[in-house]
């Protein structure tokens, strides 16, 4: 049984072009359906604006979505109430990209490693709060000198790696986890990405891996979705995705990576759309150079073919 | 002889604090030259962009730089205000990481981009507005007499940038600084960008010094290459040299923690990735001796009392580490 499964998902939010102009209902993603399986890594790729956290978001319910249903472990999740919601919030957790966004700056360390216990387990005297907690540094890398600090006292890997802790505090069996290293320097992104290897061996976690950087994507997924304007446009295991992409979007991405060693074959494409205005038929069509007339009316369908990984192109 | 426009000899910038002293930048030397480009790579606070900041005198007051910076035998340094303010944009131009910081909310980009050549020539408004147009045209901005009235809300992150690239290039400049021009955009539009540098490079004959943490990018774009830790230089070399025969530790380690990145490897379950073990050092309490010693796998005694300074490998490749020394 999968751990999340989405079905249909489709999610709008009412927003306003400018200031002056009336609210509209704008579709941020349409048809979304996806199954995440105990133990694996999804990863999600594609651009700013493309709907990754909006749907990273849905999956664990911080938000509602529009239509469609979400599952999680077979149970349907979609519309429940928040305190319905409370007890399962312990199995998923979420990591965001400013961990110094996320912490309070008025709560040391201590207080705010305390605060999930005292939400979730709050029979728990303060012994076993304590050691909890003593437990959950030292399995994230870190030393008990650090509990008597304030967040701005820490540094950029520190605070992610006192994130990262505080999100386990719950014994989560599902993380999503939103660009948790692109706000990080190289040498201590290796660092945090080697930590989230290894806690998912020993607790055997299952992550939505967001990100928009593909190397690491390719480092850490098992799997890989990539979206393109509040689509899924291709959707493989991480081997076929990055040897054979299919979607002439997929493609561009790759051809667009900077790279050690191989000069890039540069592929001429404009701009995404906004979503405010999204062109006809295939959202992609615009900037695609193998478009035809076909791509300018009618949007295509993912298709499955028979090694598993799913396309949305008329021509791939 | 290659035309080297500015010369760079041991850049030194300070912020006097209640703490005391940081040495920002300590020591850097380098040229600039016409056609050619400078990668500068470092994690966050390792000085790179309080560096380029110095080379264009745009620091506050509490900055002391010291050192020469020769642009055509003038040292920058010594200066005036008024004089540096014909250097700034003429000659030396600019361009930064967030262009929606960067660029003025209540002007259109064509009033911005006219402003820019305005500040250092008169021309006529007919003049202008052809120039403008012409900018705006060689930095792909589609439409540019529709465009040119755009204010910046109404573009795109990557058009905004094209318009910074535009500002920058209207006067004409010599030397164009970049301080991480691609880190706020898309990996699509970051290659777009990327080409339209090095295109306008090869137009204007331009001297590029890019700034980066980004290791591929520079690995890409730049003809030599600075390393730095700790606001100092650790190597310094060509492109080829400093990424294919990496000499300090610390590039080395930083070029294992990505290598494994980009290698199209299958294998199951993945490999650990190459980490640097701990981090930074405080600038306010820097180690006696090598400033990476405490991260450094080579570390001897003598890294512990003493601080390496850049000695030559070769002609063009110098590092500062006392390895095999």
């Amino acid at each position: 049984m999968p751990l999340v499964r989405l079905e249909n998902i489709q999610k709008s939010f009412e927003m306003k072009k400018s200031f002056f102009s009336k609210s509209k209902q704008v579709e941020v993603l349409s048809a979304i359906t996806l199954q995440i399986q105990p133990g694996e890594t999804l990863g999600l790729v594609g651009e700013s604006g493309c709907g990754k956290s909006t749907l990273g978001k849905l999956m664990i319910r911080l938000i509602e979505p529009t239509s469609g249903r979400i599952f999680f472990k077979g149970q349907d999740v979609s519309h429940l109430s928040s305190r319905l919601l409370r007890p399962l919030r312990k199995q998923m957790q979420m990591i965001f990209q400013a961990p110094g966004a996320s912490l309070n700056p008025h709560m040391n360390v201590e207080a705010l490693m305390c605060e999930p216990l005292n939400i979730h387990q709050p029979e728990a005297s303060i012994e076993e709060k304590k050691e909890k907690i003593s437990h959950l540094l030292s399995l994230c890398g870190l030393r008990s000198e650090i509990l008597s600090r304030y967040p701005h006292q820490c540094s950029g890997g520190q605070k992610q790696r006192i994130c990262i802790a505080r999100a386990l505090a719950v014994h989560p069996e599902f993380l999503v986890c939103d660009e948790p290293v692109s706000a990080l320097d190289v040498s201590i992104q290796a660092q945090i990405i080697n930590l989230m290897r290894s806690l998912q061996d020993t607790l055997g976690l299952t992550y939505l891996f967001i990100s928009h950087n593909l190397r690491l994507v390719q480092y850490f997924s098992t799997r890989v979705v990539v979206m393109y304007l509040g689509r899924i446009v291709e959707q493989a295991s991480v081997q076929q995705l990055y040897q054979n992409p299919r979607h002439p979007y997929t493609r561009a991405l790759f051809a667009a990576m900077p790279s050690l060693s191989q000069r890039k074959k540069y592929l001429p494409l404009g701009e995404p759309a906004s979503i405010f205005d999204l062109p006809s038929g295939c959202h992609f069509h615009p900037r695609c150079p193998m478009a035809q007339s076909r791509c300018q009316v009618e949007a295509p369908l993912l298709r499955k073919d028979s090694s598993g990984s799913e396309v949305a192109c008329h021509y791939a | 002889m290659l035309d080297s426009l500015l010369e760079v000899q041991n850049l030194r910038t300070s912020f006097f604090t209640g703490k005391g002293e940081i040495r920002a930048v300590d020591g850097v030397s380098f040229s600039l030259i016409a056609g050619k480009t400078l990668g500068v790579v470092g994690e966050s606070g390792c000085g790179k962009s309080v560096m380029s900041l110095s080379l264009m005198r745009l620091l506050p007051d509490q900055a002391v730089i010291r050192g020469h910076l020769f642009y055509r035998k003038n040292d920058l340094l010594k200066l005036s205000p008024t004089q540096m303010r014909r250097i700034r944009g003429r000659e030396i131009g600019m361009i930064f990481q967030d262009p929606m910081a960067a660029l003025n909310p209540v002007f259109t980009i064509g009033d911005q981009i006219g402003e820019a050549i305005l500040v250092h020539e008169k021309v006529s408004s007919r003049v202008l507005r052809g120039r403008i147009l012409e900018i705006l045209h060689q930095v792909g901005i589609a439409s540019p007499e529709k465009r040119m009235h755009d204010y910046p809300h109404q573009l795109s992150g990557g058009m905004r940038q094209r318009v910074m690239i535009a500002m920058a290039l209207a006067p004409e400049p010599k030397i164009l600084i970049a301080d991480e021009p691609t880190t706020a955009l898309d990996v699509t539009i970051q290659a777009q960008i990327l080409d339209l540098l090095k295109y306008l490079q090869t137009q204007r004959h331009l001297a590029l010094l890019f700034i980066t943490h980004d290791i591929a990018m520079v690995s890409e774009l730049a003809d030599e290459v600075l390393v730095m830790y700790t606001g100092r230089v650790v190597e310094q070399g060509l492109t080829r040299e400093v990424f294919g025969n990496p000499k300090m530790p610390y590039t080395q380690s930083l070029l294992k923690s990505v290598a494994f990145l980009h290698e199209q490897a299958w294998e199951f379950p993945r490999p650990k990735l190459e980490v640097i073990e701990g981090s930074v050092p405080d600038l306010l309490a820097l180690p006696k001796g090598c400033h990476f010693q405490e991260r450094c796998v080579h570390c001897m005694l003598r890294c512990q009392q003493q601080e390496p300074v850049l000695r030559a490998l070769s002609a063009t490749h110098r590092i500062a580490c006392w390895k095999d020394c």
